[in-house]
């Protein structure tokens, strides 16, 4: 571990190199956490099968590139199958758990991630893929610091991403129709805002930004049909620590969270990783449960 | 009632002894194998590359004609279940074909840690389990009497590779102590062998460790291990993770521009970076218990190359190492059950533990663990999309090329390679 952080004293543009990777593998988790934030906020299911979600994405770019077309393209055909799914997926089957106990949608969705796993499995086998984006890298600080351009392209996708759907929310109607849900649904629909349809919407609207995310990571991190697990729990994470409904709040925690990993994993060791990780949650939400007792006491 | 005329009744009791009677002789009968192999989860790849062996064998076997035990003739059968990838449904599973299914002969499952998982079930029953996708030491030291294992121990993996740095070292006048090492293996029981037999190499030389990082079950991002590579410019990088963990490596190592002189890996043909990567992979040097290019052969398959084009003309891929040392656990069992001249499990284990069989995936001779001692492993290098032997030298096609040519990567390392 010491010797770990002499390197880093040594060399510091390796803490640069750290840096941007884990900024730009947190801006992939932040769009799979604003998805599931955004269900999460408006419909109170958490949606386990995130995971899946976003490496179905990255199938569809794989099969781009398979039949020779560019992978990027991939990202808004990815983006509409998903939506579609989302929306079958909706009304057949959340729209039966909607508004019951959370632990129904935690099985439900639970039921789904396995299913698209399996199906995953079939249709695209068993084998760990990647995309070759054909893009290169840059160079700093003698070959101490590379950025890959893809990634870069996936951040700066995923930021326009980001305020695309910041700006949907914000100014459009249906937009403003998810929040007026969000806030009080039998106010809403007393108001003539159809419900069911604004839920239905959101389930799809959350599964399309897993395809497009998934797609756009699968140019630079290896998908596998049996691995979404990894980005339903970071999802989790983010939007544990972040809050619900704060888009700002859950980039800023992914890319917290991808920094956080990168380092830990330089100085730890790479096996400590994911526990530092879990251990940072357990810190945070035992801060906040401590905030919450001190206000508390002061209303007392 | 209407009554069945008497001679319906005739025809039809006449049809039931005509077939009591040839049941036993015209049809020949079945020697059913069990296997618990992952068709889904994790291991779903090489799940199907292990189904894929077995069968081809049993498809072999059966076209000479089966087996022959006291003039009576068998064909080969298996049973599968789908063990998902997880140790606690392969132990459920094995014990449903033993004890439901009534199985007496076993095939191992994929992966270390699912035969870990089956060996206790078959200790317990008594049943011999022959297998080729177990490679991890732990499974040969705590004293088990019915797991027989054809491939060579994940200790012996790399071991060649290590070698390689060393006599090039030597070659180029500067001592093998002078080289450095970074390891990066995967959280499992199969790689932290690789690593232990690694290490047992690299102390002997008195080498280096410089990196000796463990890589996360669920790892799909090595930029951190490969920003330690940049930063301390080991000679040679040895990884292991199964194939996620090769096919991450080659492409990063390219994308981050990472330069080393040498790369080892494991897990390359199943993951076909050759074929996939080309570029990306190009002179990594890779573990593998097999190679269609040896010159081993048998009577069921003939040479190596002829069991390669088989298994294509069948299956229409190139056949990974994973598929021709499953193979090979079927033809042992063909043997053993040929030479014991009978159908009991204890027999037959003791007919396995004194085979001593040439096949087309090399010799294969038990010592007293039920491991394999008569087979070496090989190390390949990736020329241009295919994979060269270059080591043990009795089998090498060409020499092996080191340092990886810098224009793989750019960054200018310093190495005594």
């Amino acid at each position: 571990m010491v010797s770990n952080l002499l390197i880093l004293y040594e060399a510091p543009p390796l803490a640069l190199q750290l840096l941007l990777d884990g900024i730009l593998i947190g801006a992939v988790f932040a769009l799979a956490a604003y998805g599931m934030a955004l269900v999460w906020g408006v419909t109170n299911i958490i949606n386990i099968a995130q995971g899946e979600f976003v490496m179905l994405g990255g199938f569809i770019a794989v099969a781009f590139a398979d039949h020779g077309l560019p992978p990027l393209f991939a990202v808004p055909v990815a983006a509409a199958a998903l939506y579609g799914l989302g929306w079958v997926l909706f009304q057949t089957l959340i729209v039966h758990v909607i508004g019951r106990d959370m632990f129904n949608s935690v099985l439900a969705t639970f039921g789904i991630a396995i299913v698209l796993q399996q199906l995953m499995g079939r249709v695209f086998g068993g084998a760990d893929r990647i995309v070759e984006s054909g893009l290169g890298t840059w160079s700093f600080f003698d070959g101490l610091v590379t950025v890959v351009q893809v990634k870069v392209l996936v951040f700066v996708y995923c930021l326009l991403l980001g305020v695309a759907l910041a700006l949907f929310l914000g100014r459009s109607r249906q937009g403003q129709a998810i929040r007026a849900t969000a806030q009080e649904p039998r106010a809403a629909s007393a108001l003539g805002i159809k419900t069911r349809q604004i839920y239905a919407m959101t389930y799809a609207l959350n599964a399309a930004i897993c395809g497009a995310a998934g797609a756009l990571a699968a140019n630079a991190y290896t998908i596998h049909a049996y691995s979404g697990l990894s980005y339903t729990i970071r999802s989790f994470m983010i939007v544990v620590v972040a809050g619900v409904g704060n888009l700002a709040g859950v980039a800023s925690a992914a890319m917290g969270l991808g920094v956080a990993e990168s380092f830990a994993g330089f100085i730890l060791g790479t096996q400590y990783q994911i526990a530092f990780v879990f251990g940072l949650l357990v810190a945070v939400l035992v801060f906040r449960n401590w905030r919450l007792g001190r206000q508390r006491r002061t209303l007392q | 009632m209407r009554r069945v005329p008497v001679w319906l009744q005739g025809f039809g009791l006449a049809v039931i002894l005509t077939m009591l009677a040839t049941g036993g002789g015209a049809a020949d009968e079945v020697i059913t194998l069990g296997a618990a192999v992952s068709d889904t989860g994790k291991y779903a790849l090489n799940g199907a590359n292990t189904r894929n062996g077995y069968d081809l064998a049993v498809d072999a076997i059966n076209a000479k004609g089966g087996i022959d035990i006291g003039g009576k003739r068998y064909k080969l059968a298996i049973r599968y279940y789908d063990d998902e990838s997880t140790p606690a449904r392969g132990t459920e599973l094995a014990e449903r074909l033993i004890k439901q299914d009534g199985v007496k002969f076993m095939l191992g499952p994929y992966s270390s840690g699912l035969t870990k998982a089956i060996l206790p079930v078959v200790e317990k029953y008594r049943v011999p389990m022959v297998e080729g996708n177990g490679a991890a030491r732990e499974l040969f030291t705590k004293g088990y009497h019915y797991i027989f294992a054809v491939l060579s121990t994940s200790d012996q993996y790399l071991s060649s590779a290590i070698e390689l740095a060393a006599e090039n070292a030597q070659k180029l006048g500067k001592a093998p102590s002078s080289i450095t090492v970074a390891l990066a293996m995967e959280n499992d029981a199969f790689a932290q062998d690789v690593r232990a037999g690694v290490l047992d190499d690299i102390n002997r030389h008195g080498m280096k460790v410089v990196i000796d990082d463990q890589l996360p079950l669920e790892l799909n991002d090595m930029s951190v291990t490969l920003a330690k590579v940049k930063a301390l410019k080991p000679d040679l990088l040895v990884i292991s993770g199964h194939e996620k963990g090769a096919m991450t490596a080659v492409t990063q190592i390219k994308a981050l521009k990472v330069y080393v002189p040498m790369l080892a890996l494991t897990h390359c043909d199943s993951a076909q970076i050759a074929e996939k990567l080309a570029e990306a992979s190009e002179y990594a040097f890779c573990a593998g218990q097999w190679h269609q290019s040896l010159s081993y052969r048998d009577e069921v398959f003939g040479s190596a190359a002829d069991f390669a084009n088989r298994f294509k003309a069948k299956f229409g891929y190139e056949p990974a190492y994973q598929v021709a040392q499953s193979a090979a656990a079927v033809l042992i069992y063909a043997d053993a059950l040929v030479r014991a001249q009978s159908l009991e499990p204890e027999k037959v284990r003791d007919a396995i533990a004194a085979a001593d069989l040439p096949t087309f995936f090399g010799r294969i001779k038990f010592d007293e663990t039920g491991k394999n001692v008569a087979k070496p492993m090989v190390l390949t290098q990736v020329r241009h999309g295919k994979y060269v032997v270059v080591a043990p030298k009795e089998w090498a096609a060409d020499t092996p090329v080191i340092p990886r040519p810098r224009a793989i990567a750019v960054d200018g390392a310093l190495s005594p390679l």
